[in-house]
């Protein structure tokens, strides 16, 4: 799978993403404060946190969906949201939910996306029939999306994020409902994805998982990044304990490994 | 780079068919409504042929009004329960083109109730509905009333109480196009001098245009968080 590579940085900072002081806030709840991050091309970084900790709101940002309060995102040197435009079609989400048309079948949900991000009717085809394939899904590209297990409706998001071959995949809490099958294609399609060199950002709250598959972890509490080092630094005993300091204590300060 | 405007608009308008198509899940519950609503108005009305004609142009409208709503709001519900709506914000096109892809499927649907009530009110009121002038009117209410039901389906889709609010955030707003639809039709069935329907026609394309702008250029503000 080839990836698509327009995402062309204007300025020359070599971090993939990076976001500065970034504050979103829902009326007067603040959900994000002041939180700094920058993500390198090519990197998978687990984001762990407790539920409202925060990941899945700096996922609708940097996907471009929801606006920050203050502070700014910078994706390939492009400014969020200001600049999506030049963004989105470098992006693929997958989210808890699958996102697809529960009334239309596999393939017709692939076209129609593929139709969205301006693919040629042939490389629609070719992609379609690639990831279905792909996913376990090729017996059953003609049956409703509605017939669908859980795990099947996930996959073939799975299949809508990957459609246009983004640079950057976004995954919030993708392995929600999946049985142990479901969940092991996943882990090896995003160990293919992260050998391929696309950058992935998966929140996520198994922290074995985040360590065996991911290179980078950070763990967001109240709203800033509360921990953030290689997956290797500790180990998954270490990543347990240091999860526990940071989101139920006092600090809210950086934590390094060493 | 983005998607042409064309391209993406008639994706989104043949998406929304298509599944409509397969699951006949919002054109099934409008009709039903639409029926069972000119049929009580039928047996509650019993009028002679002046009062009816008099009456019939508000029962229509009434009726594709709420059935329009009933179609608008699963619409744009559906969107939103599915994290649809975001799987397109998230694609690389322009947002008034999500506008005018769930327009152009809303349009349709409440227009295939519109045009399978003309014959039937003909029938159940022994009126002559089914005229080119009446046709006319039905299109341009229709689409007024479908381009503000876009936007404010959109808007209250996001909402907890997104079931109900539409009609009472949308009834106030599309009253122009209401009062000018009713007028027109019934300017069209009392055939007497100085009933000048395409009058209130005029109004409605003007009410219309008003409309589309208006709702062009609010849309993505609706729609993003």
């Amino acid at each position: 799978m080839a990836m698509n590579s327009e995402l062309s940085p204007p300025t020359q900072n070599s971090a993939l993403i990076v976001i500065h002081a970034l504050v979103k806030a829902y009326g007067f709840i603040p959900v994000l404060r002041k939180l700094d991050l920058s993500i390198e091309r090519g990197e998978f970084v687990a984001l762990l946190g407790a539920n409202g900790s925060g990941k899945s709101t700096l996922l609708r940002l940097l996907s471009g969906l929801s606006q920050p309060t203050a502070g700014t995102i910078t994706v390939g040197g492009w400014e969020m949201p200001r600049e999506a435009d030049a963004v989105r079609a470098q992006i693929g989400l997958v989210s808890h939910k699958p996102l697809l048309y529960e009334n239309l079948t596999a393939r017709e949900n692939l076209a129609f996306f593929a139709r969205l991000y301006n693919l040629s009717r042939a490389d629609a085809d070719a992609r379609t029939k690639q990831l279905l394939e792909r996913v376990g899904l090729i017996k059953r590209r003609d049956d409703a999306v509605r017939t669908f297990s859980r795990g099947m409706q996930q996959r073939l998001s799975i299949a809508r994020a990957l459609l246009h071959d983004p640079a950057i995949l976004l995954l919030d809490e993708p392995y929600t409902g999946l049985d142990v099958d479901a969940a092991a294609m996943l882990d090896q399609i995003l160990t293919e994805n992260q050998r391929e060199g696309r950058t992935i950002i998966m929140a996520v709250h198994d922290i074995e998982r985040a360590a065996s598959l991911a290179s980078r972890v950070v763990m967001i509490a109240r709203g800033v990044v509360g921990y953030d080092a290689p997956s290797s630094a500790l180990d998954v005993a270490g990543l347990a304990e240091k999860y526990s300091q940071v989101g139920v204590g006092q600090s809210t300060g950086v934590i390094t490994a060493s | 780079m983005k998607t042409p405007f064309f391209a993406a608009t008639m994706a989104i308008a043949r998406k929304d068919l298509r599944a409509e198509i397969r699951s006949r899940e919002l054109i099934s519950t409008m009709l039903m409504f639409a029926l069972l609503s000119i049929l009580i108005f039928s047996f509650a009305l019993e009028l002679d042929r002046v009062a009816r004609a008099e009456a019939v142009s508000g029962v229509l409208w009434v009726t594709v009004v709420f059935a329009s709503i009933l179609g608008l709001n699963r619409s744009l519900v559906m969107e939103r329960e599915g994290g649809t709506m975001d799987a397109m914000l998230l694609a690389p096109i322009s947002r008034d083109a999500i506008f005018f892809g769930k327009l152009v499927g809303s349009l349709a649907f409440t227009l295939v109730v519109g045009l399978l009530l003309l014959p039937l009110m003909t029938i159940l009121y022994n009126l002559p509905l089914v005229t080119l002038n009446l046709l006319l009117v039905l299109l341009l209410g229709t689409l007024g009333f479908a381009t503000i039901g876009t936007l404010l389906a959109a808007m209250t889709a996001q909402t907890r109480a997104r079931e109900s609010l539409l009609p009472i955030v949308m009834l106030p707003v599309a009253l122009p196009v209401i009062l000018s639809s009713v007028r027109a039709t019934n300017a069209i069935l009392m055939t007497t001098p100085g009933n000048d329907w395409f009058a209130w026609a005029q109004i409605l394309i003007v009410v219309d245009v008003v409309y589309l702008v208006l709702c062009f250029l609010l849309f993505q503000y609706v729609v993003e968080d």
